[in-house]
Order: structure tokens, then C-alpha cells, then sequence
């Protein structure tokens, strides 16, 4: 019933390849989802994504063994399951290219924290943390002066480690392929905006890796242009993702990845299509801001992301998507693994100009999620916005 | 039109036989045939009835289990169309079922809801656990709460945790009465907590097999300051909702979606 996309497959090769790539590189530095990758590829460093290899785990549904592997160890059940899912699988020796060094920002979470200086016990490796100030209200001057001052120092850091010198020059140009990549990569996930879709969010999850990963590489121009050509492929053809759409959504958080197929094909033997979500758009507003200083440029745009803001800019972003992509409704994931993402979701609730409903999971743990009551949860919502 | 509305919950299933009023009902005790149990329900009632329906609609956790139902309905807007015509002025339901609870506001069907989490606490199933802790019948709830003069403080919203916390109080010697009031007060701030994540309009009707408990009534009353109505067969709400989508569902030739 789903109608698969070509760019799956072509993104399953340019995954395997990237994942290939960290076995045969010199120098491979763990990072994190919201950290600044482009100095890593300016300087040929390869980064390997801890969160995108406990998301695929997830979706192969082999998250919740390794996470009760973490469990076993100590790790409390608490604790998020990208963070359980990852230390199960290091210590379970799971090929994963190892790490030179280590490298977490916490824009995105404090979990990444105490997760990398577990890793570094693990693998005995130098740990670099960038603090990046939350923004409450407003983004100031001195939290890009304290964050461009880090990235200086991290810079100074790699270079000592790898015996390599980044060169200025070779930084702008990743950064203008990063520029490149996040605008090809929105122009794609635009095309949700026609009625009816020609793509769900299920397929932008499935096809969100290129974009985390290889960002400052050619690698992601190439592939979401050629995935926006199919949706306008399917566009002209008169192709909808999902058959008689009735109902548009929007979806908040990270996706449930075990259950996405059942998701995808629950909403859509409801005629109902989820058209667009903020967590692939997170790196929609990765748009490196133009500051005549590089550094300074990478410090505002990796302060400024979607969860290292108050709820006043996450309640404005999601209204932005609500209007650009006109939908009747969004469906919260209150994810039990995300604290970050998932708090402040009931106030933000009140905040949406849509109606909204709240469902209960976790992103990778599949004990968390109960069939029965989602299904509830869901189908009452659709019931109230027919 | 006759039409049955059939509520399959997680403890109890309910069906009730409707044309402009409430024909006959009938009220069982859940088995694990789900199917089976929908069909003895059913049968019971139109056996009360004297006549069967000719259009079938089911709700609760079991619906989907129920084949021979027309049409298949979530019970939160079918609890919200019950309670509204009952007491045309409702803009609140309070739902607490066995397993769930509920909060819906209710303006033309469904504005908005929020149910319980992943928990047995603030449900029907919590007061069963407590009740037979404290060796008293779930039905005599009710009484002993009119009689407390100082209930105690339960201050955990876990029920397994609570539990904990009633043997305690046991075995200090504490006053049943009192026990149970306490146990009131702490179903009904969960509830309230959830409340207010709606918006919550007066008037507030309470339903579900727990609104026979006249405590979980009074403790609502106290820590919304608002005054509940509580329908005369709290537990049929859902089977009468469930008729009444039917009705408007058939009525209007199955062409519409909406309710």
C-alpha cells in the first residue's frame, strides 16, 4: 500500500558507501547530530554518526536488545535510547569504524555529555565538548563570540591530533556545499506542500541520513535534487503518496523508526497524509548564516538550532510549517528518549494554531510503545478533525 | 431506527438499544473472546428489547475486534455525543474507564482531548487494586467516603506504589474511611492534571462505570471547585454515544464522514 520511492534505494547505496568510507579513513571522529561536521570534512576527517547508527537499529528493530545490553551494564532505562542503543552496541562489537577523537555539542541535548565521556573511557580517546548557550529569547553577541572562541580551540585540537592543518579556503568551500546540500535537501522536502503530497514524512525520514551525514560533502546536492525530480515526477503524473488525501499533518519529534511502516500505512489507509515533521526539517534551518567570519557564521547557525531554543521559537517554527505546508493537524510524539525535544510539548501545544494530539513512545525502545492506546489516541483525532 | 451501540472496554462491555430514547441495555463482564463477549452483550440486551437493531456500531478498546458492527467508532467521540445528550449543556466529559481515563472538551463532537499515559493510575483499575488491599468491594467506595473525617495523603500517583502506601497506613491502624477518601483525592488530582491541559467549561459530566462512585464525585468537586453531573447509568455513556454517531452516520445515507 505505501508506494516506495526510487531515492530509497539510491540512498541505501550512498549509505553503505558512507559507512564504508569510516572503515578505509585515516582519521574518524564520533560526533554528534547538531555538532559542526563541516570542519571535520574540510579537514578529511571522517565523522561517524552515533544517533543515525542507533536510529537504523532502530528501524531493524535490534534497538531494544542492544539498549537492554546498556541496561545490563548499569546504564538506567531512563536514559535515552539513542545513547542505551549505541554504548550496547560498543560493547556488544559492532562494527563501527573506531574513533581518533570525540567530538559532542550540546545543542541538541546534555545527554551527549556524559554518553561521549562514556565512549571516551571505552575507547581511551580524547573527548572535544562544545558549549553552546541556550537561547531563551534572543541569540547575543557574546554567546557567538564564546562559541566561535571554542571552535578555534577544537580546530587547534584536531589539528594536533591528526597532524593535519585546516585551510581556510578548503573550510568555505565545504560550507558553500553545505549551503548547497540544505538548500537542495528543503527544496525536496518542499514539494510536500502540494495537495495532493507526493512524499509523506515517513518517506523524508527514510531519506533524512544523507543530509545529517554527509552535509559539506557533493554527496547530498546530488541526491535530493534527483529526489525532488521524482516528486515532480509524481506531481505531473497526478502521483499522491497517499491514495484520496483527506487529512494533512504535521508531525513533531523524532519518529517512532520501528513502527514506521505501520505508521506510514496506518495514516494512510485513513487517508491521511503527514506531509511534513520538524525533526527533518531541523536541518531544513541549518542555513549557515553570512558573516563576513567563517567561524563566527558556523557559531550563530549550530547555536540558533531547533532544540537550543525557548518554546516561544519552537511554537514559531512549528506554526511556519503549519502554514507552509497548510495542514489540518499535528500529531506530538512525546518521545520517553528525547527530554529535550519532548519537553515544553503541552505548552507548546496551547501555543499551535492547529489542533493537536499527544501521543506517548520512544524513538528506538520499543517497550515503550502500546499498540492499543496509540491507535486511540489517533483515530479520536481523526474523528475530530473530519 | 433501531440502532445498537456497543462499548467493549477493558474490564466491562456494554450495549445499549437506541431509537429516540434508551430502548433496554445490557452490562458484562469482559472475557479474553472479545468477539463473543460483544455478541452475549448484545444479545442480552435485545432479548430486554424485545427487538433488534438494524445498525450496529461499536466502540472501546474492543471495537475493532467486534465484525459484525457497521461502523467502528473511538470511544472518546462517542463518550462526548452520550454525554451531550444527556445533559444538552455539557462542555466537559471526564471519562474514567477501567484502564483509561479521559478528559474530552466537547463542542459539535470533539474539540479536544487528552487521555492518561502508559498507567493504571487515575483509572477504575487503581481503585480495584486499593479496594481489595483494603478487602472492601469497589461498590462500597462510595459509602465509606461519606464517611471519612480526616483522609490521609497519598502521595504516590503510581498505583503498585500507592498500594504500597494503603498497607502502611493498614497497618498504623489508620481508619478505612479514611484510606479511601485518600485514595479519592489522589485519583482526582491526576485527573485535575490532565484537566487542565483543556480548556475545562462548565457544565462537567462525569461518565464511565468509576462516575458510580459517589467519592471519586465528591473529590472532583473539591479540587475543581466546579459541580460534576453525573448521568444516572455513568457506564452506558459510551454505547449511548456510540447509537447516536450511528443514528447521524446512517441517517445521512453513509456518505458523509462526519459525525
Amino acid at each position: 500500500m505505501l508506494k516506495k520511492m526510487k531515492s530509497n534505494e539510491k540512498m541505501k547505496q550512498l549509505m553503505t558507501n558512507y559507512y564504508m568510507m569510516g572503515f578505509a579513513s585515516e582519521h574518524v571522529s564520533w560526533i554528534t547530530s547538531g555538532a559542526p561536521v563541516e570542519i571535520l570534512y574540510a579537514m578529511d576527517i571522517y565523522p561517524f554518526y552515533p544517533e543515525n547508527h542507533s536510529a537504523l537499529f532502530g528501524a531493524a528493530k535490534q534497538g531494544t536488545y542492544y539498549a537492554e545490553v546498556a541496561e545490563k551494564l548499569g546504564f538506567s532505562r531512563d536514559l535515552c535510547s539513542y545513547a542505551r542503543c549505541d554504548i550496547g552496541c560498543v560493547v556488544s562489537s559492532v562494527n563501527v569504524p573506531n574513533p581518533t577523537f570525540l567530538f559532542a555539542c550540546n545543542n541538541i541535548c546534555n545527554t551527549v555529555v556524559k554518553w561521549y565521556e562514556v565512549l571516551s573511557r571505552i575507547y581511551k580517546v580524547p573527548l572535544f565538548f562544545l558549549d553552546t548557550p541556550f537561547v531563551r529569547k534572543e541569540l547575543k553577541e557574546n554567546y557567538i563570540r564564546y562559541v566561535h572562541d571554542q571552535l578555534v580551540e577544537f580546530i587547534d585540537f584536531a589539528e594536533k591530533i591528526t597532524g593535519k592543518e585546516l585551510s581556510d579556503l578548503k573550510l568555505r568551500k565545504t560550507l558553500q556545499l553545505a549551503l548547497k546540500g540544505v538548500k537542495a535537501y528543503k527544496d525536496a522536502l518542499l514539494m510536500g506542500r502540494n495537495k495532493p503530497s507526493p512524499l509523506t514524512a515517513f518517506d523524508a525520514f527514510i531519506n533524512m541520513a544523507p543530509i545529517v551525514c554527509l552535509r559539506g560533502t557533493e554527496y547530498p546536492i546530488n541526491f535530493y535534487e534527483e529526489m525532488k525530480l521524482e516528486l515532480e515526477d509524481r506531481v505531473k503524473k497526478g502521483i499522491a503518496a497517499v491514495d484520496d488525501e483527506k487529512i494533512r499533518l504535521l508531525w513533531d519529534n523524532i519518529p517512532i523508526w520501528y513502527r514506521l511502516k505501520w505508521l506510514g500505512e496506518f495514516f494512510a489507509s485513513r487517508n491521511t497524509c503527514i506531509v511534513a515533521d520538524t525533526y527533518t526539517n531541523a536541518w531544513s534551518w541549518m542555513i549557515v548564516k553570512d558573516k563576513s567570519n567563517v567561524l563566527e557564521s558556523l557559531a550563530e547557525t549550530y547555536i540558533f538550532i531547533y532544540l537550543n531554543v525557548g518554546i516561544e521559537h519552537m511554537a514559531k517554527a512549528i506554526n511556519d510549517l503549519v502554514n507552509i505546508y497548510d495542514v489540518d493537524g499535528v500529531v506530538i510524539h512525546s518521545n520517553r528518549s528525547c527530554k529535550p525535544y519532548s519537553f515544553g510539548q503541552y505548552e507548546i501545544q496551547k501555543m499551535i494554531e492547529v489542533p493537536s494530539v499527544v501521543i506517548e513512545a520512544d524513538m528506538v525502545d520499543e517497550r515503550v510503545f502500546s499498540e492499543a492506546q496509540i491507535v486511540t489516541r489517533l483515530e479520536a483525532f481523526l474523528e475530530m478533525l473530519k | 431506527m433501531i440502532v445498537a451501540g456497543i462499548d467493549v472496554g477493558s474490564l466491562t462491555a456494554k450495549c445499549v438499544l437506541f431509537e429516540e430514547k434508551v430502548i433496554a441495555y445490557s452490562i458484562a463482564k469482559v472475557t479474553p473472546d472479545l468477539e463473543n463477549t460483544a455478541k452475549a452483550v448484545y444479545s442480552d440486551a435485545v432479548k430486554k428489547a424485545g427487538v433488534s437493531a438494524e445498525y450496529i456500531v461499536a466502540t472501546g478498546y474492543g471495537r475493532n475486534k467486534v465484525s459484525f458492527a457497521n461502523l467502528k467508532v473511538t470511544e472518546i467521540t462517542c463518550h462526548a455525543f452520550g454525554a451531550k445528550s444527556i445533559f444538552p449543556s455539557c462542555r466537559t466529559v471526564i471519562d474514567i474507564g477501567g484502564q483509561d481515563s479521559k478528559v474530552i472538551a466537547v463542542e459539535n463532537g470533539v474539540k479536544n482531548f487528552v487521555m492518561n499515559d502508559k498507567c493504571a493510575a487515575g483509572t477504575g483499575r487503581f481503585l480495584e487494586v486499593m479496594a481489595s488491599a483494603l478487602n472492601v468491594d469497589v461498590s462500597k467506595l462510595g459509602e465509606l467516603d461519606e464517611k471519612a473525617d480526616k483522609p490521609v495523603n497519598i502521595s504516590s500517583t503510581c498505583t503498585v506504589f500507592a498500594e504500597s502506601e494503603v498497607v502502611s497506613y493498614i497497618a498504623q491502624g489508620e481508619k478505612v474511611e479514611n484510606i479511601v477518601a485518600g485514595l479519592h483525592n489522589a485519583i482526582a488530582s491526576r485527573i485535575a492534571a490532565m484537566a487542565k491541559r483543556i480548556d475545562l467549561k462548565p457544565d462537567v459530566v462525569l461518565t464511565g462505570g468509576v462516575a458510580k462512585n459517589k467519592g471519586v464525585k465528591r473529590a472532583l468537586e473539591e479540587i475543581l471547585q466546579i459541580k460534576i453531573l453525573v448521568p444516572e447509568e455513568p457506564q452506558i455513556v459510551g454505547a449511548i454515544g456510540a447509537a447516536i454517531v450511528g443514528k447521524n452516520y446512517a441517517s445521512r445515507g453513509r456518505k458523509s464522514e462526519r459525525f
